[in-house]
């Protein structure tokens, strides 16, 4: 039997993607802080697809921990799906630096520590692949989310050059970049429907990118065009504008 | 926030609320009022709008399923299609299903929806084993035929006005196959298409196109599609990516010059007067789903669809008779469907009673509401009824006179006081 880890496993993406491999015959270990709250979602998944569904407590922030959560494994998985995302909050972020700390921790350090310790064990066994959600916000630096975007841009330039060493040993490196998805993180946000995902739309595009072997990915997939306006724009007219 | 329905007419403010638990369901229940409960937004008009929208829709857990006795235990935000995928592949199928697979089983319970087995199978209640309802005082209660069965008569088919289902036990059925055999019949008129449903009574599924635009003695021609479920092993149902419209398209498109094309070319596709196929349960079923947002062909203005049901001895003389009305105002449907139902339940707002059931799609435009009014004489003339999950604009008058028990379910309403907590637009346009 085999098994996909998703590790920040109770964002809406997470149990979006993680239905949709269940439903497509994987056993999943899903890996999230006080795993146990997850107990009736993996009981829905089990329910649904006849599939195997372990939780597993993983702390990002307890970088310690990490190599002792992925040796508890027993089975080792057939690929990692990291849906970690912290948004956090922009204005507290830039005055109280323990806010900043947590934004980059959480979106970058944390699953650094997690991924290096996995990628180490496919590359020797030259089998696997490896999903990180990064986001369109890290493609580009805004006023309104900088700090998060900026973790998020090391995390995508981090799996960049993860696909780059592990081509070698046949491990795929899928970088997903969504755009505005309808999730707890944007509950309050006002977001244009016509470039708001469904995450149920979005796990389908990840599942589909990541069998076919895609490289990177943005969904919806206006987000491609949109991004490559908005990278498009030079430096001295972004500075001065509000977007 | 701004929910439409699946009319895209009306278009209205409203606030959306959302629960994790029975604890926070319970207190946006304590502190609002106007209140209606919303699945996937799939009836057609204004029965899931009001000022404050509890989307159940994120609710969507599977409990369990006794795979010996077929009962499954789900959350009430769970779609049918979710249902399909997951229990096709292991010889399971509803009992009951609508002509979409896009709804949820709270609104399924809700609408107290029916299918092309109405004749021989009733109305979605009949699959219900039991289900839990929060109510006005917060307090849940489950409800089954056996166990406050007052309310489990007034929650199927009682639009979300008694409170907020939570989940429910619902009987499928065993099949042995994901095909069924569909015979298609070309009728000539009204008196041969009643005299087909007639003649396939004991089919399990049978429903009729009807082209709503003939006239003189071809009034009532149609294509009769009747099927049964095959028994060959294969099940291995995957259901199919679709198509979607991401525009609406412009108002015109839709007038009685492209209907009036759209029929000829669909009744005359057919050549012979009968014919056999093998389809699949997609197709078969839910031939709409393949094309997602297809409301919004009907332009920007939104459309709705006109549903009502005949008593069966004054079914043949009323259809002739809207069908003449609607034939002379030249104002078409592309879709019109015709069916013979089966014996009415005792829910007190269910639509279906025994006889025939129209339903039409119209978009909205100048004239239609004027027209829909002289329809609703007719059907009030032949003790007809209208179907409140299609519903968005008809009268206190016409739908009292459609529904016997209303005065049973205002009763029950205040009782409980429902009817402080949980309203519609349409709960107040037609008094419930």
């Amino acid at each position: 039997m085999s098994y996909v880890l998703i590790i920040g496993a109770k964002s809406d993406i997470a149990k979006a993607v993680a239905r949709k491999y269940a439903e497509n015959g994987y056993n999943l270990y899903l890996a999230a802080r006080n795993s146990r709250e997850l107990d009736e979602f993996a009981n829905d998944v089990t329910v649904r697809s006849q599939k195997t569904v372990k939780l597993i407590d993983l702390d990002i922030l307890d970088f310690d921990s990490h190599q002792t959560f992925y040796n508890q494994l027993e089975e080792k998985p057939l690929g990692v799906i990291s849906a970690i995302g912290y948004l956090g909050e922009q204005e507290n972020a830039q005055t109280n630096f323990n806010e900043a700390k947590q934004i980059i921790d959480t979106n970058y350090t944390g699953i650094v520590s997690v991924f290096n310790i996995i990628a180490n064990d496919f590359e020797k066994r030259k089998s696997g692949f490896i999903v990180g959600i990064s986001s369109v916000a890290g493609d580009r630096g805004r006023k309104s989310n900088y700090l998060y975007g900026s973790a998020k841009a090391a995390f995508s330039a981090y799996l960049s050059g993860l696909r780059n060493r592990l081509y070698e040993a046949q491990v795929h490196v899928l970088t997903v970049k969504p755009g505005f998805v309808a999730t707890k993180m944007t509950a309050d946000m006002d977001l244009p429907e016509k470039l708001t995902a469904q995450p149920d739309e979005v796990a389908d595009d990840i599942y589909n990118a990541q069998q076919k072997g895609k490289n990177i990915l943005y969904t919806k997939w206006l987000w491609r065009w949109v991004m490559l306006v908005i990278k498009g724009i030079p430096e001295w007219k972004f500075k001065g504008m509000s977007i | 926030m701004s929910f439409i329905s699946w009319g895209r007419y009306p278009i209205t403010k409203n606030i959306e609320f959302k629960f994790e638990n029975d604890e926070s369901l319970k207190s946006i229940i304590s502190e609002q009022d106007a209140l209606i409960a919303r699945g996937n937004g799939r009836s057609y008009g204004d029965s899931a709008l009001s000022q404050n929208i509890i989307n159940a829709k994120p609710h969507d857990y599977f409990i369990s399923f006794n795979e010996e006795l077929g009962v499954l235990h789900v959350q009430s935000g769970v779609l049918l299609c979710d249902i399909l995928n997951s229990l096709v592949p292991r010889g399971w199928f509803l009992k009951v299903t609508p002509g979409t697979k896009l709804i949820t089983i709270g609104g399924a319970i809700a609408s107290d929806v029916h299918g092309k087995n109405h004749h021989v199978a009733g109305s979605f209640s009949k699959s219900v084993e039991s289900f839990r309802l929060m109510l006005p005082n917060s307090n849940i209660v489950e409800c089954s035929q056996l166990e406050n069965t007052d309310l489990f008569k007034a929650t199927c088919g009682g639009m979300g006005l008694t409170g907020v289902i939570l989940d429910a036990k619902i009987q499928l059925k065993r099949i042995n196959s994901q095909y069924i055999d569909q015979t298609t019949i070309k009728t000539k008129n009204l008196k041969e298409t009643f005299d087909t449903f007639e003649k396939y009574k004991s089919s399990e599924y049978s429903v009729a196109w009807i082209d709503c635009l003939a006239k003189g003695n071809e009034i009532g021609r149609s294509l009769v599609m009747v099927g049964e479920f095959r028994n060959d092993g294969k099940l291995g149902y995957k259901s199919k990516n679709k198509i979607t419209i991401p525009f609406n398209f412009p108002t015109l498109s839709l007038n009685k010059w492209t209907v009036k094309a759209f029929n000829w070319l669909y009744y005359g596709k057919v050549k012979c007067s009968l014919s056999r196929q093998r389809v699949g349960i997609d197709s078969f079923f839910y031939p709409l789903d393949a094309i997602g947002d297809w409301n919004r062909i009907y332009g920007k203005k939104g459309f709705t669809q006109y549903q009502f049901i005949l008593p069966m001895a004054a079914s043949y003389d009323g259809l002739l008779e809207i069908l003449e009305t609607i034939s002379k105002s030249g104002k078409g449907s592309f879709l019109a469907v015709l069916k013979l139902y089966g014996k009415a339940n005792n829910n007190y707002l269910s639509f279906p009673m025994e006889g025939y059931s129209l339903a039409l799609d119209f978009k909205i435009e100048k004239g239609l509401f004027n027209l829909l009014d002289e329809l609703d004489q007719i059907v009030v003339k032949y003790k007809g009824r209208i179907y409140l999950a299609k519903d968005v604009r008809v009268s206190k008058e016409v739908f009292e006179k459609g529904y016997p028990d209303i005065d049973k379910f205002r009763e029950l309403r205040k009782t409980y006081r429902m009817n402080e907590k949980f309203n519609s637009l349409q709960s107040k346009r037609v008094g419930i």
